[in-house]
């Protein structure tokens, strides 16, 4: 059986699913009900500094979009960092943390910008036998207004300072939580491990209004007529948060270090591929908010499943994995010909890939033959774009056959090359560094 | 003393009114708003769709279902109507399974189609409970055509020649409008009173009146209408009945089929309706399975479909024969009638012979069964009777015994096309007739103004 056991920098679970800062972690009723299910640790909703707590909206905080089925693709919040008692939510991280001692329990953090504020509370936490800290750098709305959460998150030098700050006068791992309302991941990562972070955490949520009231013509979600941007996550924001961790891993300044990965992340797989980005565990929220704590199950039998039937012992010979794969487009081997290929038994005619290829890009798949609807490739006319994989209902029913070297392009009617070639040296390219043979 | 479905001979009153209520509600319950949202989901948008093509009247299916999934109902409807303004009543009687839903391509993958009928009859549910009315008549033409029959190809053809600024009149021989709609289809497929308030919402439209009581060959000549009107269009239907061609067939408690359904779908107290404790239908099309599946709902304790050929054979579709099925009917095949046995006057029961193939003709085996009965419903097709055109001074060209007419309509008389059961080639079906009416209007209206210019 593949063991699942997870220590990121230092930091112990069972599992590698953490529940991420968010409300279904804001307090100790949820946390061991969560650790009741299943979950490997979690994120405690983030406090603020000493004195009376912040206050929320008291209309609708969450904003989401559905797909079929009303299935919840996307969420949207506006809801603020933690509204209780500072006091009230250390006691309770000290008890679970004291109840629960196999399970990680990190505590997320998000006060004023200055040094005291910080060396105020880190002791606090400290106090209370927490695993490590996160820095909340990333929520988009409410607190950013205050100077505080993505404001910080958003200016790299803010961050090294933080983090600084938090290195010299904690003895707990630190975790720095990134945003993604900026234009280049990277840069926050470079400045938080300048600042001397054990790791980092993304993506927070992306700044969105998930729809508009077309009668009262308000953004939604909408509180007395008015609407702000809120922090959007969910299964939609997927792909963002992949490329983000892709872009962290690689980074020859940041390569290794620890990613905790955030966004969209559902089932299994998408822990798994999360994982073999390069994060070194993951966390979810919007997945237990939408079907309850017990999809960690599904997770934790769903990755072992995986891992065993592909002969990975433990964690480590997942993480990673994918990271030297991903690279620069000018890099790919434009010397790779891939032709589309329609499974006429698995066909169901729909005709939605001869629709999209005719209508919208090369004319490369039939809709009649001899009279009747038949759908098939001109191999002629195909780049093998992939487009009519993607709009066909039915699973590998269309495939991309790549072609054997030597073998006919019919497009080009020039043989497939052995040789890989990309855009560096591509007679094309005006920079081309090599000419080309 | 035998009570409910154990009463002997024809009787009412076989069951509560609690039962008469449940076995006559809607056969498919209309898809509330999330149910309709769902099932619209499951559409693929197909290309050249399918269904769209399997649909007689070429409703573009895809779009009106994206426009239910998109939140636009009535924009839905409106699709359906521009081409079947009696889409309400064939999304709850067209069988499907054997139209759009057959080559829909989730029955192809999955065996499970997406459910086109009843998303037909949620949007146009909600058109027309707001009322919407989506045409307007063009300017007046000062032509008028006379409609004969105020049937689906008669109402069809009446709202295309109005919104084309014509003046329609309908002649209709019975005291409502709705032709087989009203007489003719099972009450559970069309409850609250469906067919009528169908006919209100097509003829909201205005310049069309419909004249009750008016019947081809009685109380007017198809001459009278070639003089009065600009064009003519024939659609009254079949006026007659298949005979058993069985000895003793007068017996009291033999009856026709469509008369049953019709005596049904008019009765405002289906427990004053009688039905035999054992009936027997003799046919194998939708009238023969209607006939049976409602005997056995008033409360029949047995009956039987009798067909003379195999069940491949039969006119009603599967999902036909399945109902019948679940309702406790039994479908027997390969038995034809050759004689109703009486005592004092009333039929007791029914004798039949076996029959098989051969060589490609149907014979009787000569082996013969008796089945107990005390009631017999003919349903062995309708027929057309030419007698009523007999008016007219030139003779209208028949085939096949009904009317022939040409791919638009037009029959050999110059100014008379006809459309729906009553010309040669239809396929009985309602959405066929609806077709054919608003297609023959088109032709009409081609033909009274040059090339559709008023």
């Amino acid at each position: 059986m593949a063991d699942i056991r997870n220590n990121f920098i230092g930091i112990k679970s069972p599992n590698p699913f953490w529940l991420a800062s968010a409300p279904p972690t804001d307090k100790a009723y949820n946390v061991i009900r969560a650790f009741k299910a299943g979950w490997g640790g979690v994120v405690w909703k983030t406090l603020g500094e000493e004195g009376p707590p912040v206050v929320n909206v008291n209309g609708p905080r969450y904003g989401a979009i559905w797909g079929a089925d009303r299935r919840l693709l996307g969420l949207n919040n506006i809801e603020l960092i933690t509204d209780r008692d500072l006091q009230v939510n250390l006691r309770e991280i000290k008890q679970v943390k004291k109840d629960w001692p196999d399970r990680a329990i990190v505590v997320s953090l998000m006060v004023p910008c200055v040094e005291d504020a910080w060396k105020a509370i880190l002791p606090v936490v400290e106090d209370t036998e927490a695993d490590g800290i996160e820095l909340n750098f990333g929520c988009p709305h409410g607190m950013s207004e205050r100077g505080m959460g993505a404001a910080v998150g958003q200016v790299p030098e803010y961050i090294e300072m933080v983090v600084r700050w938090c290195k010299q006068n904690t003895r707990m791992p630190v975790i720095t939580k990134l945003t993604p309302n900026i234009t280049d991941v990277r840069k926050p990562a470079r400045a938080a491990l300048a600042g001397g972070t054990d790791a980092v955490s993304l993506i927070n949520t992306i700044n969105s209004i998930t729809g508009v009231d077309l009668d009262s013509f308000a953004p939604q979600p909408t509180i007395d007529g008015k609407g702000s941007h809120g922090g959007y996550c969910g299964p939609a924001v997927k792909p963002i948060a992949m490329n983000m961790v892709a872009e962290i891993a690689r980074d020859p300044e940041t390569h290794g270090l620890p990613i905790s990965g955030i966004g969209g992340i559902t089932t299994w797989r998408d822990a798994a591929e999360f994982m073999a980005l390069g994060a070194g565990n993951v966390q979810v929220c919007t997945a237990a908010m939408t079907y309850g704590f017990k999809i960690v199950q599904e997770m934790i039998a769903g990755l072992e499943n995986w891992m065993d039937e592909k002969g990975h012992a433990s964690l480590s010979d997942v993480i990673g994995r994918a990271t030297p794969n991903v690279t620069d487009w000018q890099y790919l081997n434009l010397n790779y010909v891939a032709k589309a290929r329609i499974d006429q038994d698995a066909c169901i005619k729909c005709g939605r890939c001869h629709i999209a290829c005719e209508d919208t890009s090369h004319q490369a798949i039939t809709s009649m033959v001899n009279g009747a609807r038949h759908f098939e490739v001109i191999e002629a006319e195909c780049v093998g774009c992939n487009l009519c994989v993607n709009v066909c209902p039915v699973e590998g029913c269309i495939t991309m056959e790549p072609l054997a070297a030597g073998a006919m392009d019919e497009r080009t009617g020039k043989p497939v090359s052995p040789i890989y070639a990309n855009w560096t040296t591509h007679p094309n390219n005006p920079m081309a560094k090599v000419a080309a043979e | 003393m035998a009570t409910g479905h154990f009463i002997e001979g024809i009787a009412g009153g076989r069951l509560s009114s609690e039962q008469y209520a449940g076995n006559f509600s809607d056969l498919h319950p209309p898809l509330d708003h999330h149910e309709a949202l769902v099932e619209s989901d499951r559409c693929y948008f197909c290309y050249d769709a399918p269904c769209m093509n399997a649909c007689p009247t070429s409703i573009d299916i895809p779009l009106f279902i994206r426009q239910i999934a998109t939140g636009n109902p009535l924009g839905s409807a409106k699709t359906i109507f521009d081409q079947n303004i009696l889409g309400g009543m064939c999304a709850r009687v067209c069988p499907t399974e054997t139209l759009c839903e057959e080559v829909c391509v989730r029955e192809v993958a999955e065996g499970k189609p997406v459910q086109i009928g009843r998303l037909q009859r949620y949007a146009t549910d909600v058109a027309m409970s707001e009322d919407k009315q989506f045409y307007k008549r063009a300017e007046a033409t000062g032509k008028s055509i006379a409609v004969v029959g105020a049937g689906p190809s008669g109402l069809a053809a009446a709202h295309r020649l109005a919104r084309h600024g014509h003046e329609v009149t309908i002649l209709e021989a019975r005291p409502k409008a709705g032709g087989l709609n009203e007489y003719g289809i099972a009450a559970y497929k069309s409850v609250d009173d469906f067919a009528q308030a169908e006919v209100d919402y097509v003829t909201a439209i205005g310049g069309i009146d419909i004249q009750n009581g008016k019947a081809l060959g009685r109380d007017f000549q198809l001459a009278d209408l070639m003089r009065n009107y600009d064009a003519v269009f024939l659609g009254m239907g079949l006026g007659g009945v298949n005979a058993l061609r069985a000895d003793g067939e007068d017996a009291d408690g033999v009856s026709n089929a469509v008369e049953f359904i019709a005596e049904l779908r008019q009765a405002s107290d289906l427990s004053s309706l009688p039905v035999g404790r054992r009936v027997v239908v003799i046919g194998g099309g939708m009238t023969a399975v209607d006939a049976a599946v409602q005997s056995k709902l008033l409360g029949a304790e047995e009956v039987t479909i009798c067909y003379r050929r195999g069940q491949e054979h039969m006119n009603a579709s599967g999902f036909e024969q399945d109902l019948a099925a679940a309702n406790g009917v039994t479908i027997r095949h390969w038995l034809q009638p050759k004689r109703v046995i009486a005592e004092n006057g009333k039929v007791s029961a029914i004798e039949l012979e076996y029959t098989a193939m051969s060589g490609d003709k149907l014979a009787g085996t000569g082996e013969r069964l008796t089945l107990v009965a005390d009631q017999v419903f003919k349903a062995i097709g309708q027929s057309f009777v030419p007698a009523h055109l007999n008016g007219s001074e030139e003779q209208i060209e028949l085939e096949g015994g009904r009317i022939k007419v040409d791919a638009e309509g037009r029959t050999s008389l110059a100014k008379v096309w006809a459309g729906g059961d009553c010309i040669f080639g239809g396929d009985d079906l309602t959405v066929s007739a609806v077709a054919q009416g608003r297609d023959a209007a088109e032709s009409i209206h081609r033909a009274l103004t040059s090339n559709g210019r008023a």
